[in-house]
């Protein structure tokens, strides 16, 4: 396997391509005694719609994350208590873009691995089983609808985007999941789970080798082909304005939300990551002028904060918190966007909020699970994420608001708030 | 890990590590946890994170913190046994990766220094504005625990479990006391905690530990230190005659089941292997036949609470199943009681348990919170300890510890439209 080294991160990454596609990560960390395996799939809640042998599958909104449940099951058992047995703690997560499955574990990781790599790639469904699923699932999907920072989240997604699948719930519907079959579930392993749409990615105390001669011996052969998918064609324009919803919470709450420019693929996205974060940070970082104005005029409190995302062909820049006057608070956050793009920033507050954002990216690398989903994102969107101090020493205070003008502007912006139920 | 006394009931917990990129530096005060005082200490040590007398606002202090590369000191309240732990966790990049080779731990422990000894202050109280601004804040995160119906649930049960008791009061006290608050008398409660309660500091990072004692005592050198009183004892918990039931109803979707059970054996890790069968882990009864087997949940597990001696379950559920799933709560409980187990179950808990006290040495975070457990209820295990006493204990003694669980409080949160 080739290392690679990355001096001013301390890090050193063995990288290798398997004759079946498979792309492989291993991270070794001598010092720690936890070892980590994630293997994720390039398939998400955004993946409703896709090409399969020829013909174009339109699949019910949440069936990535209904698969990803359905695959602990196995011919012999349940593959969470195979796991569980030996003391690892296993898990999957499915995002818009990606679903990954996990575990860590002191002891046994071979085995621990060898079980991970064999129940993500061999389906077992019966109607049964899947059936049975309805109800676990239809919880989980009551849970979420009664979280008003899930709600509030979702439904800025649904008033920036009308047409692309980046506004459909990952868990689906309670509707959407009783038109899932067996069948369907099939279907999508067969799309979505070969090696060469998967990336698995190992850190820990381990041989890298050995790691690599595993997931030879377990996985299959042959890779599959490449699955045309369908996004819809987002037009540059905002779905809806404003959103708004009542719900039994304590006060109100609310997001405004960016239309971004979608970033194509390559080292643009690490860039545009990096400029998105340092364009949240000046516009309403802790440090900023406007959140100590806004936070010394009660208007926000510690709640308040944002990110900049990005998913297949979509890109967004979001704000909020509670704050008893929303939609105040969301034309200041207009207003010094403006302001910033006519003014600038003092080249003072610029470097300190680089540095800043630096220690930020380097804290990231403390945990294993984030090394292993930073990597996955960034094979999946063409880039090497560990460049990031390389991209740093390269942007510029005119890059972040040229960053701001291009996205950060009034057309672009939509309001989602929930407010409390009257009594 | 060693633990040393740096100065009149000050101890520092070093936890030496070359293996992170961050070091991480925690300084926690130990307080008896009351009603009283709950939520006045909550709000001091928000109003000291808003300025010190060398960074007066927001701005100066975040401009310092952007200088030490992003260094992060977030104001930590916490529930520990019956005492609340409060104060600051840093975390800043560790020396070796700051690119211009600064030494960042000594700024960083002088920091920490003026933000618990030398607030900004007007006519000996908090600035007004500081005080305001945090009192409002504090009363909205008291009720903001509503909207998180899990944890607003869980909380519940404790309350009603453990009315009257120490372990029943929220970590951040109640929306009446704290809006009560008022200046003088939060400004008292920060001198008195300072210079009377135990200050435990947690350090894991590259640095010699001679190197972090100089730059404590150095940072602290203005704390104020009188006679340190011990901590209570913990109150007795006792035991309903019949369980209390507590049902809620508020505009939900789902239905939330919170179960509280008293346990009447001393014996910790048999209770830590029977709780983590019962409902501890993703191999657990609740986890195999609530879930898994009748689909009543998406989760459905239970928690130890090891100073205490409880075990609380929690759950979320269709309003209707509400009687399906509290008597199969209880029947899961009962086999764990008899012993009904298959021979993997015994060995996949214990692994689990061993797995996660393995491993605490790899999260810095982790660490800190464990060693504050530790010294906030009198305690000196390190997680070696615990794993030792795990793997001795046998599944008699399981049985013999878990046949002494009895239901005590049942809190169900259900929703408006069940209203008959």
């Amino acid at each position: 396997m080739n290392p690679v080294q990355y001096e001013r991160l301390g890090e050193t990454v063995y990288c290798e391509t398997l004759p079946n596609g498979l792309e492989l990560r291993v991270i070794p960390k001598p010092d720690h005694a936890k070892k980590y395996a994630f293997f994720a799939t390039r398939y998400g809640g955004m993946d409703t719609r896709f090409q399969l042998s020829g013909r174009w599958l339109d699949t019910p909104a949440g069936i990535a994350h209904y698969l990803e449940h359905k695959m602990f099951d196995t011919k012999e058992g349940n593959a969470l208590q195979e796991l569980a047995k030996n003391g690892a703690e296993p898990n999957a997560f499915t995002s818009n873009a990606m679903t990954g499955y996990y575990f860590d574990s002191t002891d046994h990781f071979d085995e621990n691995l060898e079980i991970l790599l064999s129940f993500v790639s061999v389906p077992w469904f019966t109607d049964e089983s899947v059936a049975k699923e309805q109800g676990i699932i239809g919880q989980e999907i009551r849970m979420i609808e009664d979280n008003p920072d899930w709600q509030i989240y979702v439904r800025m997604l649904r008033a920036l985007y009308s047409v692309s699948t980046a506004r459909t719930s990952i868990a689906g519907t309670v509707e959407s999941i009783s038109h899932i079959t067996a069948e369907t579930l099939y279907d999508c392993h067969k799309a979505f789970y070969t090696p060469s749409n998967m990336i698995l990615t190992v850190v820990g105390n381990v041989d890298p080798v050995k790691v690599s001669d595993l997931a030879r011996r377990v996985l299959p052969k042959e890779g599959g082909p490449a699955v045309p998918r369908d996004y819809g064609q987002e037009p540059e324009t905002v779905a809806e304005r404003e959103t708004r919803l009542a719900m039994e919470v304590s006060s109100p709450q609310f997001l405004t939300g960016y239309k971004c420019r979608p970033v194509p693929e390559g080292e643009d996205r690490l860039r545009a990551m990096i400029l998105g974060d340092l364009a949240c940070d000046l516009l309403f970082g802790e440090s900023s002028p406007l959140y100590q104005r806004l936070y010394g005029q009660g208007l926000i409190n510690s709640s308040f904060g944002g990110d900049f995302e990005l998913m297949p062909g979509v890109a967004y820049l979001y704000a909020g918190g509670e704050s008893k006057e929303p939609r105040a608070v969301a034309e200041e956050l207009q207003k010094e966007a403006d302001r910033l793009v006519r003014q600038g920033v003092e080249e003072d507050f610029f470097q300190r909020a680089l540095r800043a954002s630096f220690g930020s990216s380097l804290r990231g690398l403390n945990s294993f699970e984030s090394i292993a989903v930073s990597l996955t994102e960034g094979y999946f969107g063409g880039y090497d994420p560990f460049r990031f101090p390389q991209v740093f020493d390269a942007v510029t205070q005119k890059d972040v608001l040229d960053f701001l003008q291009e996205n950060v502007t009034a057309d672009r912006a939509v309001l989602s708030e929930i407010v409390p139920k009257e009594a | 890990m060693t633990r040393t006394q740096l100065a009149g009931g000050v101890f520092l917990t070093f936890l030496p590590a070359k293996k992170f990129k961050t070091s991480l530096l925690s300084a926690q005060f130990v307080v008896p946890l009351r009603w009283e005082t709950a939520s006045a200490n909550a709000l001091f040590s928000a109003i000291l994170r808003r300025g010190t007398a060398a960074y007066p606002d927001m701005g100066a202090l975040s401009a310092r913190l952007d200088q030490l590369y992003g260094a992060r000191f977030d104001v930590t309240v916490r529930k520990k046994g019956e005492s609340q732990c409060v104060g600051f966790v840093a975390s800043l990049i560790d020396d070796s990766f700051a690119p211009g080779g600064e030494r960042l731990l000594e700024p960083a422990a002088a920091l920490l220094g003026e933000l618990i000894c030398r607030p900004v202050t007007r006519d000996g109280l908090f600035l007004e504005e500081y005080f305001d601004s945090e009192k409002t804040n504090l009363v909205d995160a008291i009720r903001s625990i509503l909207n998180d119906k899990r944890s607003y649930a869980d909380s519940r049960l404790l309350q009603e479990m453990c009315t009257g008791e120490p372990y029943g009061v929220p970590r951040l006290g109640n929306e009446q006391i704290a809006a009560a608050l008022y200046p003088q008398m939060v400004y008292d409660a920060y001198r008195e905690l300072i210079s009377a309660s135990r200050l435990e500091i947690f350090y894991s990072g590259s640095a010699e530990q001679s190197r972090v004692e100089d730059a404590l005592r150095a940072a602290l050198a203005d704390l104020p230190r009188k006679d340190i009183p011990a901590l209570p004892e913990f109150a007795a918990h006792v035991l309903p005659e019949e369980p209390r039931i507590v049902t809620e109803r508020l505009d939900v979707t789902q239905g939330k089941l919170g179960m509280g059970f008293f346990c009447g054996s001393g014996d910790a890790a048999a209770l830590l292997l029977g709780n983590t069968l019962f409902g501890g882990s993703s191999n657990s009864k609740l986890f195999l036949n609530v879930r898994e087997k009748l689909s009543l949940c998406y989760y459905a597990s239970s928690l130890f609470h090891r100073q205490k001696g409880l075990i609380t379950v929690s759950s979320g559920i269709e309003f209707e199943n509400y009687q399906k799933a509290y008597d199969e709560i209880l029947a899961q409980l009962e086999a764990v009681q008899k012993g009904q187990l298959e021979d993997w179950e015994l060995e996949a808990a214990r692994s689990t348990l061993l797995n996660a006290y393995a491993s605490m040495g790899d999260s810095q975070g982790k660490l800190e919170n464990f060693y504050l457990g530790q010294a906030a209820t009198g305690r000196d295990e390190t997680p070696e300890e615990l794993a030792e006493q795990v793997r001795a204990v046998t599944s008699e003694r399981i049985f013999d510890a878990m046949s002494t669980v009895k239901l005590d409080t049942v809190y169900f949160l259900q929703g408006k439209e069940a209203e008959a």
